[in-house]
């Protein structure tokens, strides 16, 4: 289903020494660091699955979900999700995949939710018996009901979360992409997006991948963990292969990140 | 696919006129300050007028005309081509990868991201200047006229909306702010205020071969004002949507970096 094979993405990052006169200079001449994000990265999918990557800030997961979502063209290496090639096949591709990002909206901020469902509609041109068997499916699962009458500044992080999901699922993707959905919710809201991510997955066979720094979720949903660090695979299997004994999971995973050569804690 | 795009966009269109609808205060507010910085405007062209009696030939009233049609064309593609005019905002806040996510053409969505329905303020006065200046002038309608005025806003609303796509490209290549660009933008609303003619005939030929700004203004006002007959003037102003192709084609290549260097 997901196949990434050596994949290699670098940044360009603008150098700027501190001081005003480095800042002044910069206006003229900039000189570029040039930032390794994804270093040879390889991994492969199957339909059906959740996988979480796992891994420090800035280790690389955020480029490879947006190599894999078609927002970023890979520099070298192969990928293909779902025979497409995702940046390439773009306007198909996209059709297929649903992507949430816990930190930014993807709904109008003034306009109750149902509207903005209303326009995903016509963008993904789903037809309209589809479109309302799966919008009273997810109103069903993710207790909608009351929100679509919403606009999305008056709803909690926990509420619009709920509202996040259902927006991406209503053209029916075959695979999902989700970049920290717990971020900020309180345990309720988070039990509720383990639970609809979980029947998700085994009603439909949505294929999931979940990045999070949270690792009740990765307990919860995934018998697969995928481990980055430095743009690299560091491991690939399940969390039995980090948990040690006596240890919280949290305290195992810093472990295991400080075991990675040259790790200092710090974001890149 | 193709076939929704505009069903699409009118889609867009209802969100953004609804959201707009929230805010009323800010919304009357917004329209207030427009109408003011718009009559500020006109009083320095008045003010002036009252020194000299004529401008290269212009009078006061022809000045009025010229600035009320182009006040018209710079408020109509500051309302629909928002998307493009705060693009730098639309990356930064990672709105443009949310673009890349749908199955639909980016340009489209870009339009249909934001259309500014305060921008309603300076259309109303531009309407009221052209009216005022028409009615002083006393022109003598027929329809080739007609059409040359609805061609100048057609035309002119097209060179504002390209130059809005313009700098919107070059947000893919530095994430800072291009105040060099605002030269063009905002620039050229200010001095379009006056028959471009009266800065020389250096940048005359800029407006009309570079930035075919003068196509949408300058000629084409000679023929509504009754002082050239030539047959081409009138349909001029469609010409110079030319300027679209290059600014929409160096939006692609910016879309292309944007993919590979993530910026």
């Amino acid at each position: 289903m997901i196949h990434m094979q050596n994949v290699v993405k670098t940044y360009r990052v603008a150098r700027r020494d501190s001081g005003a006169k480095a800042a002044f200079f910069a206006l003229f001449h900039r000189k570029y660091d040039l930032v390794r994000a994804l270093d040879g990265l390889s991994f492969d999918i199957d339909a059906g699955e959740i996988v979480a990557l796992l891994g420090p800030n800035g280790a690389g997961k955020s480029t490879a979900i947006k190599i894999l979502s078609g927002i970023l063209y890979p520099d070298s290496g192969a990928v293909e999700c779902g025979g497409f090639s995702p940046a390439r096949d773009r306007m198909r591709y996209t059709r297929e995949i649903g992507v949430v990002f816990g930190q930014r909206t993807q709904l109008y901020w003034d306009v109750p939710v149902g509207d903005s469902y209303g326009l995903l509609q016509d963008i993904y041109d789903v037809p309209e018996a589809e479109f309302k068997r799966n919008l009273s499916e997810l109103t069903e699962l993710l207790d909608l009901k009351e929100l679509l009458r919403t606009p999305a500044r008056q709803l909690s992080l926990g509420q619009r979360m709920r509202c996040e999901l259902a927006a991406s699922l209503l053209h029916s993707p075959r695979i999902l992409f989700l970049d920290e959905p717990t971020i900020g919710l309180d345990a309720v809201s988070k039990l509720a997006v383990r639970q609809f991510v979980k029947v998700l997955n085994e009603e439909k066979k949505t294929t999931i991948i979940l990045t999070t720094h949270d690792m009740q979720d990765v307990e919860a949903l995934s018998r697969r963990v995928l481990m980055i660090g430095k743009g690299k695979l560091l491991l690939d299997g399940t969390l039995q292969d980090i948990r040690r004994d006596g240890e919280s999971l949290d305290e195992s995973l810093v472990d295991f990140y400080q075991g990675i050569e040259g790790f200092d804690g710090k974001e890149e | 696919m193709k076939r929704h795009g505009f069903r699409l966009y009118r889609h867009y269109l209802s969100l953004s006129i609804r959201s707009s609808m929230q805010y009323k205060s800010s919304f009357w507010l917004t329209m207030l300050g427009q109408a003011l910085t718009t009559i500020s405007t006109l009083l320095g062209v008045i003010f002036m007028f009252q020194r000299f009696p004529e401008v290269k030939g212009f009078t006061l009233d022809d000045v009025i005309l010229c600035a009320g049609i182009v006040q018209l064309q710079f408020a109509l593609a500051e309302m629909w081509a928002r998307g493009f005019d705060r693009f730098s905002q639309i990356v930064r806040l990672g709105e443009y990868d949310r673009i890349l996510l749908r199955p639909r053409g980016k340009i489209l969505q870009v339009f249909g991201s934001q259309f500014e329905l305060s921008r309603i303020g300076r259309i109303i006065q531009g309407v009221l200047m052209l009216v005022y200046a028409l009615v002083r002038i006393r022109l003598r309608w027929d329809f080739l006229r007609v059409l040359t005025l609805v061609n100048m806003l057609i035309g002119g609303t097209g060179v504002f909306t390209a130059i809005c796509i313009l700098r919107a490209a070059l947000c893919f290549f530095t994430l800072e702010g291009l105040e060099v660009m605002n030269i063009f933008f905002d620039g050229a609303r200010e001095h379009g205020k006056y028959p471009l003619n009266i800065y020389g005939d250096k940048f005359l030929l800029f407006c009309t071969v570079a930035i075919p700004y003068a196509l949408v203004q300058y000629y084409p006002l000679l023929y509504l004002l009754g002082r050239r007959a030539d047959w081409f003037l009138p349909f001029l102003p469609l010409l110079a949507l030319w300027f679209l192709i290059p600014c929409l084609l160096l939006f692609r290549v910016g879309v292309r970096h944007y993919q590979s260097s993530g910026s």
